[in-house]
């Protein structure tokens, strides 16, 4: 039992903090949103040059083995700042997949070149109809010599325009919404009949739609058994979901930290705000709520490692459930405690919310997962 | 980070389970279980079997009779008392007057109180409270006049919780009316059987009567009977209420709780089938199990933290588990409520005499709703909860 950070975590903590602190002010945040894709080069490389980008892939991949805490680390460090790269689209998922499924041939392929910042993924997964259910997959894969023929069409892939690489879910047999025949497909970007349309998300961050049709791959696309891969796609995005806590745990501090600062020196009836007791009790449920938050993505990072698939995916669920609740609540505060400045884009306050209202819907919502944890027979 | 109890660990928390699987009598776990109130008996028994096996007093220092525990035994320990359920040491003689006397009370004290405390042999209780001084304790009025080698006792306490069994109080007492409201306080222990001491019962909302007025009409003490200096009482009461930060989010008891809804939203029919099968009665229930989760783990961040930093510096983190934990008590018991539905309503005149079979589980459901009430109220109301994080965390 112990939640403290070791010697090495601490200093890489140290490090992305100082990085971020150097090169990630609001300021140039606005700056990077304006290049191209929406997120900065220059920064992608320097997180690259600290070996961030590498950081989850076994050393004998170039990596430096790190596991969830480190990602913890990361993540809450990126929310904090409110970074835009595609760390969670190209490291934690793409990688993730890799990581897990990844011949050495395909590792090859990819990794040195996620891990050197010169090549970003995208994960294409949502449909039109899924909504969260990871399983509920139309787009299909269809045999054709060695290789295979991918059709359909894929929603608010983030980072999708950019991506040199898309990891995309299809079924490969069975029905819509059969557990059974679905596979991952690593598919270049810029292969024939893949078209994408671009645009912003509320958030800042940028996404695609994107359409296969009649896209080839070769054999060498196809990421673990092709016909029965749900339980990867549900382990990676167990980790994305993981990652995602911890990203909006950094950004309710950062909201937190924020607001405190605002009630103390806005001043109304002669006094600062933050003398009144009504926004005193808010600031400190603030608090609670972000307390609760981390101890759940503490508790989901840690969980990330259990053998029993559904303890895991119970644990996991559960802390999206602890930070949905948690976000919205600091979120919503942070703006009725900033009052009309917190409305405005200028203040950084609302780009915080924003992104941490995104992070609820995304990868099931807090109603989502509480029924998951309801029916999987609760967690006492 | 680690989120694994050691093999040590583990094996003494089956050691504490099965230690109180052989030893809790049946009838007070059943009573526990069913939320009822215990007698005096049946506490005292069973507080005695405890310290016989030397875990009476477990958090106290080796030399006064505690065991040496780490930081997440203590934890594990009475999350597994809250848990069985069995009953917990008695607050106020092991948690609280405790440590003020082996902290700051001359040796003769020590000797004299502390092993009558870890063997009930005196049952205290705590004269804070008065009716004009709630959560601002320190405005209270109760006055000690020294007179030749006594003190003269004059005043009100109230809240004060089982005074009907108590043999002794440990109270704050107003001895120097001219300084400022904190500094004049001090700290002065008696016997509940003393002269001009008058016990008198509240009757609260669940219809028992756990709580007591206490009159005090001149009444003599002993001048040795001050713990510490005079004058310094408040520091000794911010000590004592400082003192136990963990135990107050009662993981175990809310474990227990949710674990019998579930139990029993099996059993009981709506709709022509158990409750259990309504998706949104299933979803309220998860709902607060993942809260309770979330304090489970708030709480072992602030225990690990002790066992690694010692106590000195709280974690922030801490002053979570008053709010949160008595939120999810008062939760677990809104949702034995929904459990039972109209079958909350019957009043269980007769006790536990078991003329009313019908009425054993569900009789007691309702006043364990009510009287839970109190759990955001006492020990700083969650109010004043928020005003010290205000404070003390966020610098507001």
């Amino acid at each position: 039992m112990d939640f403290d950070l070791n010697e090495e975590q601490r200093l890489l903590k140290e490090s992305i903090d100082g990085l971020l602190t150097d090169s990630y002010d609001f300021e140039s945040r606005k700056k990077y949103m304006k290049e191209k894709g929406g997120w900065s080069k220059t920064v992608w490389l320097k997180l690259a040059e600290q070996g961030l980008l590498g950081l989850p892939f076994a050393e004998a991949d170039g990596g430096f083995g790190g596991g969830g805490v480190e990602t913890m680390i990361v993540m809450e460090a990126l929310g904090k700042a409110l970074v835009l790269e595609p760390y969670l689209a190209t490291v934690v998922i793409g990688g993730g997949f890799l990581r897990h499924a990844g011949t050495d041939a395909q590792k090859t392929a990819h990794v040195p070149a996620i891990i050197d910042g010169s090549k970003t993924l995208a994960f294409a997964q949502l449909e039109k109809n899924s909504r969260y259910d990871l399983f509920d997959v139309t787009t299909t894969a269809k045999k054709k010599g060695d290789g295979w023929v991918i059709d359909g069409e894929k929603f608010v892939v983030l980072n999708g325009e950019n991506a040199d690489t898309l990891v995309v879910t299809a079924r490969t047999k069975g029905d819509r919404r059969d557990k059974a025949g679905i596979g991952v497909f690593l598919v270049p970007a810029d292969a024939k009949g893949v078209s994408k349309k671009g645009y912003p998300t509320q958030d800042g961050l940028h996404a695609a739609d994107i359409t296969f049709t009649g896209v080839e791959v070769g054999p060498d696309a196809v990421l673990g058994n092709p016909e029965d891969s749900l339980a990867l796609i549900e382990r990676v995005v167990d980790e994305a979901r993981i990652a995602l806590c911890a990203e909006a745990v950094g950004l309710m501090d950062e909201s937190l930290k924020t607001t405190v600062e605002y009630i103390k020196t806005r001043k109304q009836f002669g006094v600062p705000i933050g003398s009144f007791q009504s926004l005193q009790h808010r600031a400190s449920d603030m608090f609670v709520a972000a307390e609760q938050a981390r101890s759940m993505s503490m508790f989901a990072t840690m969980a990330g490692d259990f053998e029993n698939v559904q303890e895991r995916s119970n644990a996991v669920a559960a802390a999206k459930v602890q930070i949905g609740k948690s976000l919205k609540f600091v979120g919503q505060q942070a703006i009725q405690l900033h009052g009309g400045i917190g409305m405005t884009m200028e203040a950084k306050i609302g780009h915080y919310f924003k992104r941490l209202t995104m992070i609820e819907n995304s990868f099931g919502d807090t109603d989502y997962h509480q029924r998951r944890v309801a029916d999987g027979g609760g967690l006492i | 980070m680690d989120l694994a109890f050691t093999k040590e660990e583990q094996a003494f928390r089956q050691e504490v389970r099965s230690f109180l699987r052989d030893n809790v009598p049946p009838d007070t776990r059943r009573k526990l279980v069913e939320g009822r109130h215990l007698s005096k008996d049946e506490m005292v028994t069973w507080w005695r079997i405890l310290n016989k096996k030397g875990w009476g007093v477990s958090h106290w220092p080796k030399q006064y009779g505690g065991t040496g525990w780490t930081s997440v035994q203590h934890y594990i320990f009475n999350e597994e008392l809250q848990s069985y359920p069995a009953p917990q040491p008695l607050a106020f003689g092991v948690s609280m007057v405790g440590p003020v006397i082996y902290t700051f009370g001359n040796e003769e004290q020590k000797k004299q109180y502390l092993p009558r405390i870890a063997n009930v042999d005196d049952w205290w209780c705590q004269g804070f409270s008065e009716p004009g001084s709630g959560s601002d304790l320190a405005s209270l009025k109760t006055k000690a006049e020294r007179k030749g080698d006594k003190w003269i006792i004059n005043g009100q306490k109230t809240w004060t919780t089982l005074a009907q069994h108590a043999d002794m109080i440990f109270c704050l007492c107003r001895t120097d009316p001219s300084a400022k409201k904190q500094m004049g306080i001090s700290f002065i222990v008696f016997s509940m059987k003393s002269k001009g001491v008058t016990v008198r019962p509240i009757q609260t909302i669940d219809g028992g009567a756990e709580v007591n007025e206490v009159f005090f009409d001149d009444v003599e003490v002993p001048i040795e009977n001050l713990i510490g200096e005079e004058n310094k009482g408040w520091d000794y009461a911010k000590f004592l209420l400082g003192n136990e930060r963990t135990g107050i989010a009662r993981v175990g008891v809310s474990k227990e709780r949710l674990r019998r809804i579930r139990d029993l939203a099996g059993k009981v029919e709506s709709g022509g089938k158990p409750i259990i099968q309504d998706a949104a009665f299933r979803e309220k229930l998860a709902a607060c199990e993942i809260e309770l989760k979330a304090l489970e783990l708030t709480q072992l961040r602030v225990v690990a933290d002790e066992g690694k930093h010692g106590k000195g510096k709280p974690n922030p983190a801490s002053s979570v588990l008053k709010i949160k934990g008595s939120e999810i008590q008062q939760t677990t018991t809104e949702l034995l409520m929904e459990v039972i539905g109209p079958f909350a309503a019957p009043y269980d005149v007769h006790g536990d005499d078991g003329s009313n079979e019908a009425m054993d589980w569900t009789a007691q459901i309702a006043p364990s709703y009510f009287n839970n009430r109190k759990v955001s109220i006492y020990g700083g109301s969650n109010e004043i909860q928020r005003n010290i994080i205000a404070k003390a965390v966020l610098g507001l």
